[in-house]
């Protein structure tokens, strides 16, 4: 809300100003920290490498997109992995009936997945209810069902045509071909987000929703479509998970969701909605998987890439809060004829923290 | 929202949360009585002892947890911070075995409240969404655990007995580690509700930016709130260590969505401003007896997890129909003056 205030005089167009800001640092980040692993670590040059961390990055990029459009709106899915798990186990449970064509596989997994976010949705945008807890309430609701389907078995006889053929390689490339699919996908979202008057929609909703009503954007239509996305996409990356591991167990891509949220917000979209696009998502999203694994290969213990990943998140919304912070208080002391703030020891008013982080830039 | 209306609305809201409570209450007896009519000897004294254990490390960070909601923000840092305490106790006693048992209480409760003054700190001074710092010192916590530990493991026989004792012991049938929640429960709930600062706890929940007009001291209630929630995950880590013997750094993985589902559960509004303590051990023990009743009622345990999501629907569903029904006396009531 205050956050509406100060949107207008000191934005004009929030997608391409942060673009010019946080995106860039986050692209460059991805840069150097290839460069010098390349550099340094030995194997991160190797063609073999980038196989390994596309895979990785994969079902989290997809799962991110959608994600951030929900964020954008000041909404969020933590149901995703457990989408992503029920689609998995479902899969499993299907051809181990004897559903033996993969198109076929595929379509009710992407079906279900819109079913399980129409649901969300429906919760969200009919009942009114908070996404948050709603979806902490569904990440259980779905995780629970994949057990129901599958128990604790895993199916894992897939044919080796489906599992190889899910992580083969762009010929004469060594990188999967279906980064392809994220490709095209990630285009998309760009283009909505970026070009389009739904996409400039998605930003006046996470800045005020009443605005936005009065602006003529239906928001509980748009948000309740995000969901179903976002649903569909979820199952999709179900359906990638089982192939690539060749197992569909109820537990697959367990906890996934954090991480998914943590690259969202490493990407610069605000928690509170408004800001922030796809662009930066997934340069975090390659960020993280490339330091993963450069990490790894430098025989640097998993739990240092934990911590890292906590540091990067606090800092990428510590960091640009007090600078603003700083300039508010810089700004103050220029203008000895402002009326001074009511007390100079007390936390500073919202209008600074609710000021864009990006504002340096 | 209540601060503008007079007394009539107070008494409104004061029924809302009393219905509110009962509610979860009638639906953990409901739940207890049936299964107990299907297999009496759910009820009997062993099988309520170790649904009170399982129960009192849940209701305990559910209690802190629902101190941070109130004030609308979130604690997921929780389940780590338990991790770290867990071990930390399991450490200490094997560096310095002849260490009192209280001690180690102490730096558990201690570690916890640093782990929860961090998160605070960065909440309140520097203005940042809980949910992204919490998230951050979520996987931080985790990491240093596991730095710490170096996947090590210390078991139960590195701990003195004494202490394991606490973890299982009972006096006159109810374990200690009960007797540990309910004392708790009843401190952080007669705060809340009697004390000044513990009221304005909702007041900056309902609407933070009246709260700071009125001159509640915001970023200090919202610090010191985090500060509660560390150190109680913190004594959950103590007693978790007291309970399983066995510490490695895993402790409470994942425990963080299971202790705001108990809170939203017992009624306390994920938006803050709204919900008790009280309900929110409710919603605790409600989770850790469905857990336990399912395979008793003859349904297969791997529906325990979609029950609880189930259960946390209707839960936010019901609050979002009472919160209607009270909205709609308060409007009637204005309109007659």
């Amino acid at each position: 809300m205050a956050e509406f205030t100060t949107a207008g005089s000191t934005r004009r167009h929030p997608a391409w100003s942060v673009l010019v800001a946080w995106d860039t640092v986050v692209i460059v980040g991805v840069v150097l920290v290839a460069v010098i692993g390349s550099a340094t670590i030995d194997g991160v040059a190797d063609p073999r490498f980038w196989r390994f961390v596309t895979l990785d990055v994969i079902p989290i990029a997809l799962i991110a997109l959608p994600m951030t459009l929900i964020v954008i709106t000041g909404e969020i899915d933590l149901s995703v992995a457990s989408v992503l798990g029920l689609s998995a186990t479902v899969m499993g449970k299907l051809y181990e009936a004897g559903v033996t064509a993969l198109p076929v596989l595929i379509a009710v997994c992407l079906l279900l997945g819109a079913v399980l976010g129409a649901l969300n949705g429906i919760f969200i945008t009919v009942f009114g209810l908070p996404s948050l807890a709603v979806t902490i309430g569904t990440l259980a609701l779905y995780r629970g069902l994949s057990f129901v389907v599958l128990g604790d078995k895993a199916v894992a006889d897939y044919p080796i045509a489906w599992t190889s053929g899910m992580i083969r390689a762009i010929h004469g490339l060594t990188i999967p071909w279906f980064i392809l699919v994220v490709a095209g996908l990630a285009v998309a979202f760009c283009v909505l987000v970026y070009l389009t008057p739904i996409g400039r929609g998605l930003y006046a909703m996470g800045n005020s929703v009443d605005a936005a009503t009065f602006a003529g954007i239906n928001v509980a239509r748009t948000k309740f479509w995000l969901f179903v996305v976002s649903g569909t996409v979820a199952a999709l990356a179900g359906v990638f998970w089982t192939l690539r591991f060749a197992s569909a167990r109820a537990d697959n891509g367990s906890g996934l969701e954090l991480s998914v949220v943590a690259a969202v917000l490493l990407g610069g979209v605000s928690i509170f909605g408004g800001r922030g696009g796809p662009i930066g998502v997934l340069a975090a999203v390659v960020l993280l998987g490339v330091l993963n694994n450069a990490l790894q290969l430098a025989y640097v213990p998993a739990n240092t890439l934990t911590i890292v990943t906590g540091a990067l998140l606090i800092a990428s919304v510590v960091g640009p809060n007090l600078v603003a912070i700083a300039r508010q208080r810089w700004r103050r002391r220029r203008r000895p004829g402002a009326p001074p703030p009511a007390a100079a020891t007390a936390p500073p008013p919202a209008a600074v923290a609710a000021a864009p982080p990006v504002a340096g830039g | 929202m209540s601060a503008t209306t007079a007394a009539p609305a107070t008494s409104a809201v004061q029924r809302l949360f009393v219905v509110r409570e009962l509610g979860i209450g009638l639906a953990l007896v409901l739940l207890v009585v049936v299964t107990t009519l299907v297999n009496p000897r759910f009820l009997s004294a062993q099988n309520v002892k170790d649904l009170l254990l399982g129960a009192t490390i849940l209701a305990i960070m559910a209690v802190g947890q629902a101190v941070v909601i109130i004030t609308r923000n979130v604690d997921l840092s929780v389940g780590s911070v338990l991790g770290l305490t867990t071990f930390a106790t399991g450490t200490t006693f094997l560096h310095h075995p002849g260490l009192p048992i209280a001690a180690v209480f102490v730096i558990g409760v201690a570690l916890g409240a640093l782990c929860g003054a961090v998160n605070g700190a960065l909440i309140a001074s520097v203005r940042v969404p809980a949910l992204v710092v919490t998230l951050g010192t979520l996987y931080m916590f985790r990491g240093f655990d596991y730095t710490w530990a170096a996947s090590s493991q210390i078991n139960a026989a590195d701990m003195p007995p004494a202490f394991l004792r606490l973890g299982s012991g009972a006096v006159f049938g109810v374990p200690v580690l009960a007797l540990v929640a309910v004392v708790v429960v009843v401190a952080a709930g007669a705060y809340l509700r009697t004390y000044a600062s513990g009221r304005e706890l909702y007041a900056v929940g309902s609407n933070p930016d009246a709260a700071r007009l009125s001159g509640i001291p915001v970023g200090r209630r919202v610090f010191w709130a985090f500060v509660t929630s560390g150190a109680l995950a913190g004594l959950a880590g103590v007693l978790y260590a007291a309970r399983f013997g066995t510490v490695d750094a895993n402790a409470g993985l994942g425990s963080e969505l299971n202790v705001v589902a108990a809170a939203v559960v017992g009624g306390v509004a994920i938006f803050g401003g709204s919900g008790s303590v009280y309900g929110a051990v409710l919603g605790a023990v409600l989770l850790t007896v469905i857990g336990a009743a399912l395979p008793v009622l003859g349904v297969s345990p791997f529906w325990e997890k979609a029950a609880v999501g189930l259960l946390i629907l209707s839960a936010i569903g019901l609050d979002r129909a009472l919160a209607a029904r009270l909205a709609g006396r308060l409007t009637v009531r204005r309109a007659r003056g």
